[in-house]
């Protein structure tokens, strides 16, 4: 596996691990400057309403305000991070949608002094009637929440793969159930902040706490009407995202406005509640789903249709609809597909993206309908799994490239290793074992900006500077980058120096989402490591009377791959370009260009999805306490095709968080909204698993070395967030006999549930 | 939204600034032991220690995750114990010895809890790191050889998003081990 790799599949520490365990990290709100003034934000209390009167007067007066706006005071331009589903004001500017929704912000020169003339704003609102359940928002007659959008549903696509009619006619059984899952909060522990900062002729500085600095960049410039070029975006440490940090958010909007008309540098940052409340959630769906098979076991037909609760605003509304859509086809074969999906505006917080974007909804559905499935037919889940399972280079109905696919592979190494042939069915009452399978892209390409971009330096000492766009969340990007850097120069990890994400400095990328950092940037760095790399190849072949193309890099030293004892130290071949009087510096660049179409374009034109897809399956134990209702989930073996780990102790943290975060999903986590207020936007009340929840968590890698991605890597951010619920609420059903169809699993349900049984 | 009044409600003692200003709104001399140093802070009473740590001493490797106590970012030690600094009141912790996660190893080295965190993979974007590792380390000092369970529920208080955990009580508990 490793050995002829000296880097890439290393289990190196995190590159800022060190800065964070000492403190040293800055994360936005450490960020500080001389002068700086403090923003907060005025929002919303009625969830739909029309802004009759905003009145900043008395809140102008205030001592150390220097300044306040409303929606009047901003450009009217409509800014949203999927270029077309554009619907959102950073402040309100005739309508507010939801209770939390920006209606205006000051800054002063203290928080207290901002939050003083926060409470002196005084903001007439006429009442509109709200609607806050999807299905009603679609009812003609309904509040319009959007103008433009007079059904309320902003986002819709019905896609047929084959003939789903004639499948349904061919099968043995139909199956068909309704799906339901909750809003789920992303809960970073760092709440969003930006600091701006104007430098006087017109430009601006924004350190923010984003995954996503060039669509920040160019939405930003956008939203303030000034050229691109004027907005400089710098990503500080960010305290973690899951999609979350993937909009602009009227803190970056309000920072920047007030840090060019004021003069002096502006923080706003968010507040916890802010963060539950007025931000992002994964978007609860209510999934009906039909599924044809035949008595074998095959796989003929499933029909979907998804309603998507959008809450006020779209946010990644097409993406994430179309996403839910193709991923229903891979990792079983599928050859007839109908897919209706909706998104719904309601008057309620709003939808986005989040780790698996659509696709865990719609994958605990199928994946908990497949066991039914299986029970009816007497067959084992795990072969009915095996037995639908898609291979590499397969024909695949949507045209999906899947060059590499261990998912048999995941399949039967998670079963081993949760002793699924000794444990299924046979554990007494209470206990149980279950398991799923998924399948992710591994970059997600959304409109606009597509391609990565990165440099690579040689220094005269033998570093090597990277310089990319790509934005580390805590995920490791750059750690992950810079091994593949360090393997491409032939150097060790120490060598290599990184600067990334600032959109004046570091070449262009789309940013951390759609699980796509690994492969776009880190191919991106790989070729432009290559192409320095060939600059110096060059020099050293000349000198050494040979061809560049048969020189190695590798161990620090460039020499003949037939013959290594001819060569030189990296030092010595620095050296010998310079003194053959050659340009320097030695730079090379990279850009990539993922072969893969946007989402939205595929509803219409074929062409692949991704670069290359990820593949999984997780299996779980749980124990359920038939007195309390309480789950505990004991262990969880998660086996994953992310290609090849080129930091196999990174992918595991990947895996380790996201079944920690799909066990919340499945039995602790719901924002819980009472007529569009949020009733529990604090960690008091909001479920997210501590230490004492976590099972025994082992991860089996493996290996399929990828064509596309850089070293074979593939992605392992995301899909690794999309089994383990349904693997939960499969095992729940071995443990107790009940199939729960919808998410959260909560004691209540549970006891109910057993209840009902007797 | 959120009110942060309830920590205003301490109002000691009357008397005006110059601004005619009463009571809390008037600023103090409040002395604190930060990390072995004396350090002089002017400020109003009703200052958290999370404020006057990051705001006032420039020691911003304690965190605000929440402000209400909630997630245990905000953690430090005080007299060795680990106390949530947004709950805490700066005047009321005057003369007792308080670490922060920049004090929690001399300069240039790192306690063996920050080096087993950095090895193990126990820090991802590193936001919950600082008062995980204080939570950590006044755990160990009471319990050197503590079984995983109690590893656990020790660090309870201390919210993670990213990691899952299981690195990080392999962290602890490679520490604890030695």
């Amino acid at each position: 596996m490793g050995e002829r790799f000296s880097v890439v599949g290393q289990r190196e520490p995190m590159l800022d691990a060190y800065e964070k365990v000492t403190g040293r990290a800055l994360y936005a709100d450490d960020l500080s400057m001389p002068g700086m003034l403090y923003g907060k934000i005025l929002r919303s209390p009625v969830a739909h309403g029309k802004i009759l009167h905003v009145d900043l007067s008395e809140a102008q007066k205030v001592p150390g305000v220097k300044g306040a706006i409303s929606g009047r005071d901003i450009p009217r331009k409509k800014y949203g991070i999927v270029p077309m589903a554009k619907d959102e004001y950073a402040l309100a500017i005739d309508k507010v949608r939801y209770i939390g929704d920006e209606v205006a912000a000051v800054v002063a020169t203290s928080l207290e002094g901002a939050e003083e003339a926060l409470s002196k704003i005084r903001v007439e609102y006429e009442e509109l009637p709200a609607v806050f359940d999807p299905l009603e928002a679609m009812k003609p007659g309904a509040p319009i929440i959007h103008d433009e959008v007079p059904n309320n549903v902003s986002a819709q696509i019905r896609k047929e793969f084959g003939n789903v009619e004639k499948a349904f006619a061919e099968s043995d059984l139909i199956f068909e159930d309704d799906y339901e899952t909750q809003p789920v909060n992303h809960a970073p522990m760092e709440p969003h902040g930006a600091l701006a900062v104007a430098d006087g002729l017109g430009r601006v500085i924004l350190y923010s706490s984003t995954q996503i600095p060039f669509f920040l960049r160019r939405n930003l410039a956008n939203a303030l009407d000034i050229p691109e070029s004027r907005v400089r975006i710098v990503k500080p440490k960010v305290g973690g995202g899951f999609g979350q940090k993937i909009d602009l958010y009227a803190k970056d909007f309000c920072a920047a406005f007030f840090a060019l008309r004021t003069k002096r540098p502006v923080k706003f940052v968010y507040d916890r509640e802010e963060v539950f409340v007025c931000t992002r959630q994964r978007h609860p769906m209510k999934i009906h789903l039909k599924t044809g098979v035949r008595k074998d076991g095959t796989i003929l037909a499933q029909q979907f249709r998804v309603v998507a609760d959008g809450g006020a605003y779209n946010s990644t509304a097409p993406l994430m609809i179309t996403l839910a859509c193709y991923f229903i086809m891979l990792p079983y074969r599928l050859e007839n597909l109908l897919f209706e999906g909706y998104h719904v505006y309601t008057n309620k917080p709003v939808g986005g993206a989040m780790r698996g974007h659509g696709i865990p909804q719609v994958r605990f559905a199928v994946e908990v309908q497949l066991d039914e499935v299986a029970e009816r037919l007497g067959i084992d889940p795990l072969d009915l799994r095996l037995k639908n399972a898609f291979h590499a280079g397969e024909y695949h109905p949507a045209k999906l490239i899947v060059q590499s696919c261990g998912f048999s592979d995941t399949l039967v190494k998670a079963a081993e290793g949760i002793g699924w042939k000794e444990k299924r069915g046979k554990l007494p009452f209470g206990r149980g074992v279950g398991l799923a399978g998924a399948s992710f892209p591994s970059g997600v390409s959304n409109m606009s900006h597509i391609s990565s971009g990165a440099i690579v330096k040689i220094e005269r000492d033998g570093a090597i500077t990277v310089l990319t766009g790509a934005a580390d969340i805590g995920q490791g990007a750059e750690t992950v980058i810079s091994q593949i850097v360090a393997e491409e120069m032939g150097v060790t990890l120490e060598a290599i120096r990184i600067t990334a994400a600032d959109t004046e400095i570091t070449p262009l990328d789309p940013g951390t989402f759609g699980s796509g950092v690994t492969l776009r940037a880190g191919n991106a760095a790989r070729m432009a490591a290559r192409s320095a790399k060939e600059k110096l190849f060059e020099a050293v072949a000349e000198k050494l009377e040979t061809r560049p193309e048969g020189l190695e890099a590798k161990g620090g030293r460039i020499y003949v791959k037939e013959n290594p004892q001819m060569g030189m130290s990296l030092q010595e071949a620095i050296k010998v370009y310079q003194y053959s009087d050659r340009p320097m510096p030695i730079i090379g660049r990279g850009s990539y260009m993922p072969p893969a179409k946007e989402p939205t374009t595929l509803l219409k034109e074929d062409g692949n999805f991704s670069p290359a897809y990820s593949f999984m399956t997780q299996a779980a134990e749980v124990e359920v306490d038939t007195k309390t209702g309480r789950i505990k989930v004991l262990k969880v073996v998660a086996s994953h095709d992310c290609g090849r780990a080129i930091n196999p102790m990174l992918v595991e943290g990947q895996l380790e968080g996201s079944v920690v975060g799909g066990m919340g999903q499945a039995l602790y986590e719901n924002v819980i909204t009472e007529k569009g207020q949020v009733q529990n936007p604090s960690f008091l009340d909001y479920g997210i698993p501590t230490a004492m929840e976590v099972p025994s968590i082992t991860s089996v890698e493996v290996e399929t070395d990828d064509p596309e991605g850089p070293f074979g890597a593939k992605e392992s951010g995301e899909g690794t967030q999309l089994a383990p619920a349904p693997a939960i609420i499969n095992a729940i059903y071995d443990a107790i006999g009940v199939r729960f169809k919808s998410l959260p699993v909560t004691p209540d349900k549970v006891l109910e549930a057993l209840t009902k049984k007797r | 939204m959120a009110e942060q009044s309830f920590k205003k409600g301490v109002i000691l003692g009357l008397g005006q600034d110059q601004h005619g200003r009463k009571g809390l709104k008037m600023k103090r001399v409040i002395r604190l032991r930060v990390n072995g140093e004396e350090r002089e802070v002017l400020t109003e009473s009703h200052r958290t220690l999370l404020e006057v740590l990051r705001e006032d001493l420039g020691l911003t490797g304690t965190k605000r995750g929440c402000d209400l106590g909630a997630c245990g970012a905000c953690t430090v030690l005080i007299d060795g114990k680990p106390a949530l600094s947004c709950l805490t009141l700066a005047v009321r912790v005057q003369g007792k010895e308080i670490t922060t996660i920049e004090g929690l190893a001399p300069e240039g080295q790192l306690h063996p809890l920050q080096k087993s965190f950095v090895e193990k993979g126990a820090v991802q974007c590193g936001f919950c790191t600082p008062g995980m590792i204080l939570t950590a380390k006044a755990f160990l000092d009471e319990h050197p050889h503590p079984a995983e369970p109690e590893v656990k529920k020790a660090i309870s208080g201390n919210l993670c998003r990213c990691t899952g955990y299981v690195k990080i009580v392999e962290a602890i508990l490679a520490v604890a081990g030695k």
